[in-house]
């Protein structure tokens, strides 16, 4: 008994670590078990990526080491980030990254004046300024879209497709709980059949089967298909979620605002999406970054994106074999877009809550 | 009201059968191709050797070496010419829709593809065929010296069927060992498991340089089954076919004849030999008679080469592949590479 009356000697770190980790002597091997496999997997992990792996050089032969050959990224960066784009007008697609990015951070600084209207500004001229900016014409050198490639192509599709995708996907919702039956009826078609072919299919079709159809001379360009084709199927589940976000708004609100004289679009601008974004917005945000995640289909029609040109560059003699370094890059492209996705979407819900909160 | 149609039919084809001696046959390929400035080639997506984009994004191989000549032969600059990746599933539809004005990109000649997908296939440029790998101090020179080896393949592949099939009709005794998945069968081969693997000759050459120890591997020149490869075009426009189907079987003859990109303005200048002539427009109108300038194989030799040097700098020693010519030889050295005469 005197032996629990000891002063502990322990640290508090060591001790919540001690409660938390060895309670029990089950505790105690099951943390232990646990380790061991972490340290198992992350010594050869961290040995192939970091400690033996080759950064500087030119070819493959500098890669003399176990771990991995960083040479090739390095020689392939361009394309990874640009695919083809002809180097003198990459340029063009930095400006237009570094105009996104910009227009971002200043839109989300609660301070800025006439934070609204530089909003709406924003999404109605940078789009068209993008697509003059990557595509040319008008002064700007033409750039084909079969040179675009990489994580530019990766973001262009993802954000294309979304800025179609999300207003066509609200309109559906709202179509759908519409009280003129044609409306409700034509929503229903739409998103039953989006959301029920495969995104492969509809990319397929949208490639091959548009020209075969089409007259000759009407050409629309591949990746505008492409882009068309995955936004549709986008705003079928984008529809299904705000959808949920609608039924979850007590009918009261609605009522109450046609009560006090507002129209259906000013009751649903004003009182009912606001609330039902907010809600919805988890659900939206899931559907985006499988968006983000399924532009990678756009493949089977040859259209190099991120991961595609990864492939591509896997053809190449030169490189050949380098499949682990082209898949971790891409990989981790890809999972640092998710994630901040999904933190930046987990800020704005924080900062929703704290808007409409009570 | 019939017989007067008839007779104005008649006199129809009698006056365009006269004209077509003198005048070409109207291609709209070919015009098309003009206007744009730029032949619209389809290729694969990426296959090691035949058709990649290199560090600096350019298109590169031995498919796309052959598009090069085609536009240095028809628009007179071999850099005319815009490529299409294409996949798989998609090829055919590329084709046929139009986008591309032919394909190059190893498809297998057949006879269903032929007469059912209304293609047609202009010659052959690469005679791929199943084949072997083994250890080079296994000293193996022939297939029937793998008798009593072990085998990896991938399970329910055509090159499994195909093994198998050489294997028993020669009453020869083999191990097959089945893989789930083809990189599990190469593995398995590259750790020792099989002493050999076997896939097409092209895709063996891009899959030895990913082994270990690449120089160790040897792979076979004799190959057990057949997959001749070459351009493909659609069904109508002749003339375009025969431009397609010429300028392949003149890069084969330029390299039968010792025409190189290095000799061919001291051949064009001095050459006695009338089919040299004939093959760089010096003698005949050999262009002209397809619609195209006369220099047409001169271009095409001088900006990217003939068949050989194209071969050893894409597939051949001068690559990393480093995959001997073997059936990919001319007919006069052994190998099937054979081109009707320029007369």
């Amino acid at each position: 008994m005197k032996l629990n009356e000891l002063p502990r000697i322990l640290p508090p770190w060591a001790e919540t670590l001690r409660q938390r980790l060895f309670a029990t002597p089950l505790d105690a091997l099951a943390t232990l078990v646990c380790l061991y496999i972490i340290w198992r997997i992350s010594v050869p992990l961290i040995e192939w990526l970091l400690i033996d792996a080759t950064w500087d050089g030119t070819t493959r032969e500098d890669c003399r080491s176990s771990g991995a050959c960083w040479v090739f990224i390095r020689a392939r960066f361009g394309q990874f980030m640009y695919g083809q784009y002809p180097l003198a007008e990459r340029w063009r697609v930095d400006l237009l990254g570094l105009l996104i990015v910009g227009a971002a951070v200043a839109l989300s600084w609660r301070g800025l004046p006439r934070r609204k209207e530089a909003s709406i500004l924003a999404l109605i001229v940078l789009p068209p300024l993008g697509v003059w900016l990557l595509y040319g014409g008008w002064g700007l050198k033409l750039v084909e879209t079969r040179e675009w490639g990489g994580l530019m192509l990766t973001l262009f599709l993802a954000i294309y497709a979304g800025l179609i995708a999300v207003p066509l996907g609200i309109l559906l919702a709202l179509g759908r709980r519409s009280r003129l039956p044609l409306i409700r009826f034509a929503s229903v078609v739409f998103i039953e059949f989006w959301r029920g072919v495969p995104i492969i299919t509809v990319i397929f079709l949208a490639s091959l089967l548009l020209p075969l159809i089409m007259p000759t001379g009407f050409n629309v360009d591949r990746l505008a298909r492409a882009v068309i084709g995955l936004a549709f199927v986008i705003a079928a589940y984008m529809a299904e979620a705000v959808r949920g976000g609608l039924q979850a708004l007590p009918d009261g609100q609605a009522e109450a605002s046609q009560a006090l004289g507002l129209g259906y679009w000013r009751t649903m601008r004003l009182i009912v999406l606001p609330q039902a974004l907010r809600i919805s917005l988890p659900a939206m945000t899931n559907e985006f970054i499988a968006l983000f995640k399924n532009t990678t289909l756009v493949l089977i029609v040859s259209i190099f994106d991120l991961l595609g040109i990864a492939q591509a560059a896997l053809a190449d003699p030169a490189w050949v074999g380098m499949n682990m370094e082209a898949y971790v890059f891409a990989g981790a492209i890809y999972w640092f877009s998710c994630f901040g996705l999904s933190q930046w979407s987990r800020l704005k819900e924080k900062r929703l809550q704290t808007a409409y909160g009570r | 009201m019939r017989v007067f149609a008839s007779a104005v039919s008649a006199a129809f084809f009698v006056v365009a059968s006269s004209a077509g001696a003198q005048q070409l046959a109207p291609s709209p390929t070919l015009d098309a191709i003009k206007a744009r400035g730029h032949i619209e080639c389809g290729v694969h997506l990426g296959l090691p050797g035949f058709s990649f984009a290199n560090d600096k994004g350019e298109w590169t191989g031995l498919d796309v070496d052959y598009c090069k000549s085609l536009a240095a032969a028809v628009l007179g600059d071999a850099t005319k010419v815009k490529f299409t990746p294409t996949s798989v599933q998609q090829r055919w539809a590329v084709l046929q829709s139009g986008q591309v004005d032919l394909l190059s990109r190893n498809t297998t000649i057949t006879f269903s593809r032929n007469a059912t997908l209304g293609v047609n296939f202009q010659g052959i440029n690469f005679y791929e065929g199943q084949t072997f790998v083994v250890r080079t101090k296994a000293k193996v020179a022939a297939v029937k010296d793998l008798a009593d080896a072990t085998i990896c393949v991938a399970a329910g592949s055509t090159e499994e069927k195909m093994a198998a099939d050489w294997f028993r009709e020669r009453n020869l005794k083999v191990t097959i060992i089945n893989f789930q998945k083809n990189d599990d069968a190469i593995s398995a081969y590259d750790q020792g498991r099989c002493d050999a693997y076997t896939a097409g000759i092209g895709a063996l050459a891009g899959q030895r340089i990913k082994f270990k120890n690449p120089e160790e591997h040897q792979i076979l020149s004799e190959i057990i089954s057949n997959d001749p490869q070459g351009p493909v075009t659609r069904w109508g426009d002749e003339r375009w076919q025969l431009i397609v189907r010429w300028v392949l079987n003149g890069t084969i003859a330029a390299e039968a004849l010792g025409v190189t990109s290095k000799n061919v303005d001291e051949m064009k200048a001095k050459s006695a030999n009338s089919e040299v002539r004939r093959l760089l427009g010096v003698e005949g109108k050999f262009g002209e008679m397809m619609g195209i300038s006369n220099d047409w194989m001169f271009n095409a030799i001088k900006q990217v080469g003939n068949y050989g040097e194209s071969y050893e700098r894409t597939v051949g020693m001068g690559s990393p592949l480093k995959l001997p010519r073997g059936a990919n030889q001319l007919w006069t050295k052994g190998g099937l590479l054979f081109t009707p005469p320029f007369q």
